[in-house]
């Protein structure tokens, strides 16, 4: 961290190189007044879900009351267990998908190669607007009407959806990990008699390893960051955790969502931070 | 590579469930609205596909072409302060020590993490008539208030009789300040990519040469990056394009884009021919606009090899 400050400090000792474009003051200021417009409106949200006041302006005090409060709101509370089963299932399935989809493309050559690696990319870039409309008149006309079913399976046509959008990005972060595979070690085991899924199982899957472990991070923060398709997939009576927050925050502006909020920014942040964690790691072992 | 002749079992095994999934599940979904695209209403439920481009030549009404021209608009103007706020940005952290470098990168990715309704809500607590920004404000108008009165010139009323709190949420400008909020990341990673590659001897050359910084600036180091410029503008501008929750959040009655317009159709106007006709004109212009970063990013993989 004292790298951090460093940069924010004014350091006179020396003067400034032509090319220490970061120790000039102006451009110091700049990333200063970015980082406090990206920061500002996040960490407001965060401290005054701790204030103990209904007006949630003025500062009066700290309080967990409004974390009581949404802990006992138990509509709240659904939404949140739906919403981390959603991505739960979806996370499990888009990571054996991505695994085949990577496994898939990086091993074979065949015919329309090319088309179809375009089609696996079309999920990731097409706006979230219109896979959320399409998918929800396709459930709406093929009767695929999970709503009334029974929890949790209630939750599969969001599920379904969100491992629509995740499993071609969980494909891209595993790819990238199978290229730096060996392919000798393959060819070995195979002349010295392993099958095709043995050799799969014991040598390509534990290669794989952190790219599973990085795709599923990630497809999980996608899963529980999703608000514009779950709330076109999810029906009247089902409950999650974006669509609770949405009717709430149209509403109004209450403490209540802040604890809410707050809650889900530590778990997107704490999931975030192990990915880093482990993507270095992997980094310095490929490194060293 | 093998020929998936080779091992034809291996090859179906892992080609078949993600192929199914992404047919029944995303193809298909796809395929139905744009078949209904071509189709009229001809009932509450009910849709007749007639191949027919009405629903096409409707969206190019003044009503709708006006709204594909806000969103433009907007979209192109968010794009352009990212990229007039993200250049410094990126700067600053490419000539950054490497730790700090790590960390500044790390700083700006990190609320792309957080869920975008949650960031959208934390800007609307900071915007709204009683948020912070005017409460602050409010503030200063108190205590400069104070302070004429105290000098005796209270009774001019010269920053007025009372505070007004200004309207920053439910307009076009709220709008547009998230989604810069939004999309900063975007812009500011590709020009960060772009600039780190950038061979550093030809900023010092140019500067041992006799030009300025900003000579510098505009004749050696923008014309180098400038495939990482068109990178950024065009994953700046695609998902802004088509943002939906920031205008319907953020934005008045007349904040407006595409997609608020797309969720209506299918959702209380219940017109999906049209709807539809819509999402597929928004898909087309992002098809484009990846084209085009193709193409672009092609001319810079010739020119060197990293």
């Amino acid at each position: 961290m004292s790298t951090l400050t460093d940069l924010f400090s004014r350091q006179g000792k020396t003067k400034i190189g032509p090319l220490e474009y970061h120790r000039r003051l102006w451009l110091r200021i700049t990333v200063a007044l970015t980082l406090i417009f990206l920061y500002m409106p996040i960490l407001t949200l965060v401290a005054f879900s701790f204030n103990d006041s209904k007006r949630n302006i003025v500062w009066r005090g700290f309080t967990f009351k409004y974390y009581e409060k949404a802990m006992n709101n138990s509509e709240l509370i659904e939404a949140f267990v739906n919403s981390l089963t959603i991505a739960f299932v979806s996370t499990i399935v888009s990571v054996i998908l991505g695994a085949l989809t990577a496994y898939v493309l990086w091993r074979f050559r065949f015919p329309f190669r090319a088309a179809y690696e375009g089609a696996m990319a079309l999920p990731v870039v097409i706006p979230e607007i219109c896979m959320g409309v399409a998918l929800m008149v396709f459930f709406l006309r093929t009767g695929f009407n999970t709503g009334g079913w029974v929890w949790p399976f209630n939750l599969s046509a969001i599920t379904i959806a969100h491992i629509a959008f995740s499993f071609p990005f969980a494909a891209i972060v595993i790819r990238a990990r199978l290229e730096s595979f060996n392919t000798e070690l393959s060819e070995s085991a195979k002349d010295l008699g392993a099958t095709e899924f043995q050799v799969f199982k014991d040598i390509i899957v534990p290669h794989m390893k952190p790219g599973l472990i990085a795709g599923a991070l990630l497809a999980f923060t996608l899963s529980l960051d999703d608000f514009v398709i779950t709330f076109f997939t999810s029906g009247p009576n089902t409950l999650t955790f974006p669509v609770k927050i949405y009717s709430m925050v149209r509403f109004s502006v209450t403490p209540e969502v802040n604890a809410a909020s707050t809650i889900l920014i530590v778990i997107t942040v704490l999931i975030t931070a192990l990915a880093l964690r482990l993507q270095n790691r992997n980094n310095m072992l490929q490194a060293g | 590579m093998d020929n998936w002749r080779k091992s034809p079992a291996a090859f179906w095994a892992s080609f078949i469930p993600p192929t199914l999934w992404l047919l029944a599940f995303f193809l298909a979904p796809l395929s139905l609205i744009w078949a209904f695209s071509f189709g009229v209403k001809t009932g509450i439920t009910d849709i007749d596909i007639t191949w027919t481009f009405q629903q096409y030549a409707r969206a190019l009404e003044p009503l709708y072409l006006g709204i594909f021209a806000k969103s433009l608009w907007m979209a192109g103007v968010t794009t352009l302060i990212c990229l007039i706020v993200a250049f410094p940005v990126a700067i600053a952290i490419v000539f950054a020590p490497p730790k700090a470098r790590m960390w500044l990168l790390l700083l700006v990715i990190l609320p792309f993490w957080t869920n975008l309704l949650i960031r959208t809500y934390a800007l609307i607590a900071v915007l709204r008539t009683r948020g912070h920004v005017n409460f602050t404000l409010e503030w200063v108008w108190e205590n400069t208030n104070g302070f004429l009165t105290f000098i005796g010139l209270g009774s001019f009323n010269l920053i007025g009789e009372r505070f007004e709190p200004l309207a920053l949420l439910y307009n076009n400008t709220a709008v547009v300040v998230g989604l810069v909020y939004v999309a900063l990341p975007f812009m500011v990673l590709p020009l960060y990519a772009a600039l780190d590659r950038l061979d550093r001897s030809l900023i010092e050359a140019s500067l041992d040469l006799g030009a300025g910084h900003i000579r510098t600036f505009w004749s050696v180091v923008v014309p180098l990056a400038l495939p990482g410029i068109a990178s950024g503008i065009v994953i700046t501008f695609i998902p802004t394009l088509g943002s939906y929750l920031t205008p319907d959040l953020l934005g008045g009655t007349d904040s407006q884009m595409i997609a608020n317009v797309i969720e209506r159709q299918f959702k209380s106007a219940n017109d999906w021919p049209f709807g539809a006709a819509l999402s597929f004109l928004l898909m087309y212009a992002t098809f484009f606009g990846l084209a085009l970063r193709a193409l672009l990013t092609k001319r810079e993989g010739m020119g060197d090899r990293t």
